[in-house]
């Protein structure tokens, strides 16, 4: 090799060297990528405008303090309007287009289902933050919001309890509607009780005269309200104005839909519901929390509880980022499987359940009074995300990629 | 037994109310008109807005809800003079501008005014019959829903501007050769509609949830009535109304409220079927 032949390989190796210096900073402050699909405009938008909130609460909170590993979120936002076929485009352009490195959003249930095959063709891991009918058992997906075993195994015997065994349903005709009047149904067979009548109401349905009447000859304790939509609402007003005053159960009323504030009272009283996060809670955390919510977001109507696990999702998604020092979804995995990927939430410490990877929840059993203000009736304290693992799911050995429901069990 | 059969009768009142009111409005443009007005739930919101809004500052309901309705006529006659009269020989045009017009006003709705707001409440009480008790205000909507029919009857029957209105829709060239300023006529006709729309919020306003995109709630409801119905709004807008209350009604009651939504649609398929021009156009048929 000649004089000139060394001093080009020398040139090339500073090159090279002064390449990865300059590339390794700038490896490191790249963005880790959210993709987030949140419905801020349809019949949805006042539940999904608060999740959004929450997400750019999070972001900005994370980002101020450093961000993960030393990179900062990029939320990349789209809005499906509640539209189920817009939902797989956005989630298709996120992950394909845009890269991200994890995908959060969906209220329905049915545009979670809608969009998690999709995801599930990808590595990228997602988070469902509502709480929901429960069952999914899919390695690609945590959620993050309560289940029936947090919101209905502790309300319905109450319930049955306080009021009585007849209980009438009236839910969304959808998956979750369905699948929750399941539950219901499971549970009041199991505690004695009957279900006096169901009625599944379309999406957008806004009249409700006859579902009043058919509950009256129906005579029950309680009613359980599964109604979905801003359309749907409009039954709690009319049931009011019909002087239809049965106590009533939901696993989506006051902290979701915070239709206590939206409707004057006393549509609302005698309204029971089972929940992680409502914007009544007081204890010091969760004080701190809203104080710092409504310092970004003066004019929110509520802090809904999907509002506050969107909140959430982030920073367990950061924790599970730090622990496995990697964004792949597999090495998130191996940090779930440990059972130590916890936070400490506003509500107190929760973790990710293994085996479904589902959240702990701190659950409190609220009820609305005549002036449509909330007391907390019961205390169950930390609940696991346990029916999953007892009929048999375990994502850390199996990944099937079901949703289940009580009369749709896995094959032993 | 009398409790049974009175919370049938109320049930059907109260269907049929909601179904004339919310198609009177797009009845009349459409039929007077020939547009499709795809904007016609946002004229309610407006009418529901508008009645929200004047309760909050106090006016009695019955003036806020003839506020509403009128605010939602004015706000018609200024897209008729701005943007409808442009279209009126071309109906796909019209579709996708009042189309248009709509997502807009959503839209912008939801960016000014806030995804929900709260409800003012329904008033007047309730009343027991057997074992059931009824919401009193209900049967003033069955009222109000009467009394549109009967008023739109004197409209066109009784008065000046409804018998050159009936000229301009059945030919208006001839009718503008015979001295009738059809360009006012429609200007006045697609004013009615819209506070007729108006008066359709005004009047749900205190039962239902406040958001933006309210108006689409009625909106199946008052489309298939105005096509089973057909073009004629006083011979066909009243025996659809009853048609489809009867259907929904009975269904409702038996099965819930998707087999309602079912048969409802399925009538619609039925009558599209064997009616083409819809109730009117077969009852003008035979009378002719």
């Amino acid at each position: 090799m000649g004089k000139s032949g060394r001093t080009a390989t020398l040139c090339g190796a500073a090159i090279a060297a002064s390449l990865a210096m300059a590339a390794a900073p700038a490896m490191a402050q790249q963005p880790i990528k959210v993709g987030l699909l949140e419905d801020v405009s349809g019949d949805i938008a006042l539940m999904g405008k608060p999740k959004l909130n929450g997400s750019q609460l999070a972001a900005e909170e994370i980002n101020a303090a450093g961000g993960i590993m030393g990179r900062k979120i990029e939320l990349i936002h789209l809005d499906p309007q509640m539209d189920n076929a817009r939902y797989q485009e956005f989630a298709r352009r996120l992950l394909q287009r845009d890269k991200v490195d994890v995908l959060i959003g969906g209220i329905t249930s049915a545009s979670r289902e809608a969009i998690r095959p999709i995801v599930n063709r990808t590595d990228v891991p997602y988070f469902y933050t509502n709480q929901y009918e429960g069952g999914v058992c899919d390695a690609s997906t945590i959620s993050i919001g309560a289940v029936p075993e947090q919101q209905f195994s502790t309300l319905i015997p109450w319930m049955t309890e306080t009021f009585g065994k007849k209980v009438y349903t009236i839910a969304a005709d959808y998956n979750f509607g369905q699948i929750s009047a399941e539950w219901t149904r499971d549970l009041m067979k199991k505690l004695g009780g009957q279900v006096v009548g169901e009625e599944f109401i379309p999406l957008g349905v806004s009249q409700f005269g006859q579902t009043i009447q058919n509950i009256q000859r129906a005579n029950p304790d309680w009613i359980m309200t599964l109604n979905v939509g801003a359309s749907q609402d409009s039954f709690f007003e009319q049931a009011a104005a019909a002087k239809l005053s049965i106590p009533m159960g939901s696993s989506i009323k006051v902290m979701l839909g915070f239709e206590h504030k939206r409707f004057p009272p006393p549509a609302l009283a005698k309204m029971h519901a089972t929940a992680n996060w409502f914007e009544e809670i007081d204890t010091p955390a969760a004080t701190d929390f809203k104080k710092r919510w409504r310092a970004k977001f003066p004019n929110e109507a509520y802090i809904n509880d999907m509002g506050y696990n969107a909140y959430t999702a982030l920073f367990m998604y950061k924790t599970l980022v730090e622990k496995a020092k990697s964004t792949k979804k597999a090495d998130l995995r191996k940090v779930i499987a440990t059972g130590e990927a916890c936070i400490d939430a506003p509500e107190g410490k929760i973790c990710i359940d293994p085996k479904s990877q589902h959240t702990s929840h701190h659950m409190r059993l609220i009820g609305v009074n005549p002036d449509h203000s909330v007391r907390v009736i019961k205390d169950f304290g930390l609940i696991k995300p346990y029916w999953l693992g007892e009929i048999g799911c375990d994502l850390t050995k199996k990944d099937p990629k079901e949703q289940y429901t009580p009369t749709s069990l896995p094959k032993k | 037994m009398f409790a049974e059969i009175f919370s049938i009768a109320f049930q059907f009142a109260d269907v049929f109310a909601f179904l004339i009111l919310a198609a009177a409005g797009l009845a009349i443009i459409f039929g007077m008109m020939g547009i499709i007005n795809m904007a016609h739930g946002e004229f309610i919101t407006c009418g529901i807005y508008v009645t929200v809004i004047c309760v909050q500052h106090g006016v009695p309901l019955p003036l806020a809800q003839a506020i509403g309705a009128l605010s939602a006529g004015l706000v018609g006659i200024v897209l008729e003079r701005t943007i409808i009269r442009h279209l009126y020989h071309r109906p796909l045009d019209s579709i996708l501008a009042t189309w248009g017009i709509s997502l807009m006003v959503t839209q912008g709705m939801l960016i000014v005014l806030g995804s929900s707001w709260q409800g003012i409440g329904t008033p007047l009480g309730s009343f027991a019959v057997g074992g059931y008790t009824f919401s009193t205000y209900r049967l003033v909507l069955f009222g109000a829903a009467v009394g549109v029919l009967i008023g739109l009857y004197l409209i066109y029957m009784r008065t000046n501007y409804g018998v050159m209105a009936r000229a301009t829709m059945q030919n208006a060239d001839m009718a503008r050769a015979l001295g009738v300023r059809t360009q006012r006529m429609y200007a006045i006709s697609f004013g009615l509609g819209a506070a007729l729309a108006g008066l359709c919020g005004a009047l749900y306003a205190p039962t239902m949830t406040l958001i933006p995109t309210m108006g689409i709630t009625f909106i199946i409801e008052s489309f298939v009535t105005v096509v089973v119905g057909g073009a004629n709004v006083l011979l066909g807008t009243a025996p659809a109304g009853i048609l489809l209350g009867v259907v929904r009604t009975i269904l409702n009651a038996w099965y819930g409220q998707i087999a309602g939504q079912i048969g409802l649609l399925i009538t619609v398929i039925i009558v599209i079927r064997m009616l083409p021009e819809g109730v009117s156009g077969w009852l003008s048929r035979r009378g002719g």
